[in-house]
């Protein structure tokens, strides 16, 4: 069965059931495979991508709920060479130690960035508690999302 | 038409509009001073070594029983600073700053002052307190009780913190109009004792009916906010969610005891029902903190409040009707494989934990289906300590009418109740009221 979706700016059409987690189709289907598997249950955010701008886990949104709303992925938001604001802030920071959860933290940061370009401690605070890092950089992730929040231009990126 | 009061009928018409008015603005007059209440003699701050500990220790937990905190404090704030906003049908009010600081705590506050707030709702400076303050409940708690409460608060550190300004639909900002509302919804007295119960059950009576004020949320209110005596427990409003009947009317699948009632209050969840969702994770998270003989209390009187509660028509629980379910709402059958079954579905790891199917959740198997909107749009988080079961929100992954889809679904799956209407508007309704202060 082929569903038709839009992820990055690019409509896709994919051989894939209804039923299938997004998580899924981003990285077995359309080889997006910067959103992570951490635990399939909605409880640890490694698979955050967002939809419509809203940041939400991918392994418990089925392709079914997608329908026209668009997503994206940390691949929409710069290369290696042209990093977003975000991404380079999180280099700067060194915020990733094994990386498993990074890309998940980048876009439920840049949905707040996005929607509240200059949040302070408490807000980033109270929007990051949903995703977890093992392997503890939580203050590296917390200063490199500052990087962007405090920055005297916008930190919306792109 | 003729113009009004153009005849000698009309004339009279007028003569007796005017007396009528003339009778109504005296007795609005009379009714007003007769609201007025004198302030109370401030007082400097009372020592803190000045209270007995063991009088502090017993005010610390009928604080929890009470749950003072809840509503006094601010998220992320100080505890009991108070400046939380409460969302209520007649606009928004700031809950007041319950530590002793003397100008914007109540640190002027002498006990009787004190007292005379939780019965009458009557601020320190004579104004009359919403009703969000329950002391529609408050007024039946004895003195001694109060006096401990006094002394757990006056022992905390202050904190210099004033509320914002209320916003309340006008003219329910002038405070003397609360002298009404008390007149027909405030009732003092101690809770009546019944010797044809045990003592246990009373103490239960005297802290559901008192402190607790488990009316406050789960007894229906009318127009002008007061609780329905006559429909007392028989499920209400409460941030959004709804807060189920607790009389024979409990939707539970199974029965509630005074044992499975117990583990829910004092753990968050039971496995024989459901987990604590909504405003009723932070009751639970206050009673795992209160001696066990005051939660065995409660359980008590509440189960004996259910007496006469059916569980339907004998079907053994939890039902779970998948090919019915998949027929009623294949659409939300889709939705529910990928985004609910990894937890939900039949063996998955989270059932083998010793969670509760969702047949056994009463959201499912309540008449009203918000309570089920608000736990699919906002998740639910782990009620006692941190641990415990956490649902994610589903609010920005799915729509309303995905949600709709969802909920039809499982109520169709998990139990033999008549489908939820509206759905779509209902879950509409729920998520804009979680978009609320």
């Amino acid at each position: 069965m082929t569903t038709t979706l839009t992820v990055n700016g690019t409509t896709h059409t994919v051989d894939a059931t209804p039923d299938t987690p997004l998580l899924y189709v981003l990285r077995d289907d359309l080889g997006l495979n910067g959103a992570k598997y951490g635990c399939g249950l909605g409880q640890c955010g490694a698979c955050t991508v967002q939809l419509d701008g809203k940041a939400v886990f991918s392994c418990v949104t089925p392709l079914a709920a997608v329908g026209d709303r668009s997503v994206r992925t940390v691949e929409g938001l710069g290369t290696i060479d042209r990093m977003s604001a975000l991404q380079q802030a999180f280099c700067d920071e060194q915020a990733a130690q094994c990386g498993y959860c990074i890309a998940g933290m980048i876009m439920r940061a840049q949905a707040l960035l996005d929607a509240n370009p200059h949040p302070d401690d408490a807000q980033i605070r109270a929007h990051m508690q949903t995703n977890l890092c093992r392997c503890g950089t939580h203050m590296r992730i917390l200063r490199a999302i500052h990087r962007v929040a405090d920055a005297p231009t916008a930190g919306a990126g792109r | 038409m003729r113009a009004f009061g153009g005849t000698v009928s009309g004339l009279m018409q007028k003569r007796s509009v005017r007396l009528a008015a003339i009778i109504a603005v005296l007795a609005a007059g009379g009714a007003l001073a007769s609201t007025w209440r004198p302030a109370i003699a401030p007082i400097a701050s009372p020592e803190p070594a000045s209270f007995p500990a063991q009088v502090v220790a017993r005010g610390a937990v009928l604080a929890k029983l009470g749950d003072c905190a809840v509503c006094h404090t601010a998220d992320g704030g100080r505890p009991l600073a108070g400046a939380r906003p409460l969302a209520t049908p007649f606009g928004t009010l700031y809950s007041d700053n319950l530590t002793p600081d003397p100008e914007t705590g109540i640190g002027q506050w002498s006990a009787a002052a004190f007292r005379r707030a939780m019965k009458d709702g009557v601020a320190r400076d004579g104004s009359h307190l919403y009703p969000a303050l329950p002391y529609e409940h408050f007024t039946h708690v004895a003195d001694a009780d109060l006096d401990a409460l006094y002394a757990y608060l006056m022992t905390r550190a202050p904190v210099h913190q004033a509320a914002p300004a209320n916003r309340l639909i006008p003219p329910l900002g002038f405070r003397p109009l609360l002298a009404g509302w008390k007149l027909l919804f405030l009732h003092h007295g101690p809770v009546p004792v019944d010797p044809a119960r045990s003592a246990q059950w009373n103490r239960g009576a005297y802290l559901v009916e008192g402190l607790g004020h488990c009316g406050g949320c789960h007894t229906p209110r009318n127009l002008a906010g007061g609780e329905e005596g006559w429909h007392a427990y028989a499920g209400g409003l409460a941030e959004g969610w709804h807060a189920p009947a607790l009389d024979a009317a409990n939707p539970a699948a199974r029965r509630w005891t005074p044992d499975a009632l117990y583990t829910y209050l004092r753990t968050g969840i039971s496995p024989d029902h459901s987990a604590a969702a909504g405003p009723m994770g932070p009751v639970t998270e206050s009673l795992s903190t209160v001696p066990d003989a005051d939660v065995r209390a409660i359980a008590t009187y509440i189960a004996a409040r259910m007496a006469g509660h059916e569980t339907g028509d004998g079907t053994p629980r939890p039902i779970d009707a998948p090919a019915r379910a998949a027929a009623v709402a294949p659409a939300g059958a889709v939705l529910f494989a990928g985004a609910c079954a990894g937890c939900h579905g039949s063996g998955a790891p989270m059932l083998a934990q010793g969670r509760p199917q969702l047949g056994l959740a009463s959201s499912l198997t309540d008449p009203d289906p918000t309570s089920a909107s608000q736990a699919v749009l906002r998740g639910i988080e782990p009620p006692v300590a941190g641990r415990g079961p956490k649902m994610p929100p589903f609010a920005d992954s799915l729509t309303d009418a995905q949600v709709a889809e969802v909920l039809a679904y499982v109520r169709a799956r998990y139990t033999n109740l008549p489908a939820w209407t509206g759905l779509a508007q209902r879950v509409r309704a729920a998520r804009k009221e979680s978009a609320q202060p």
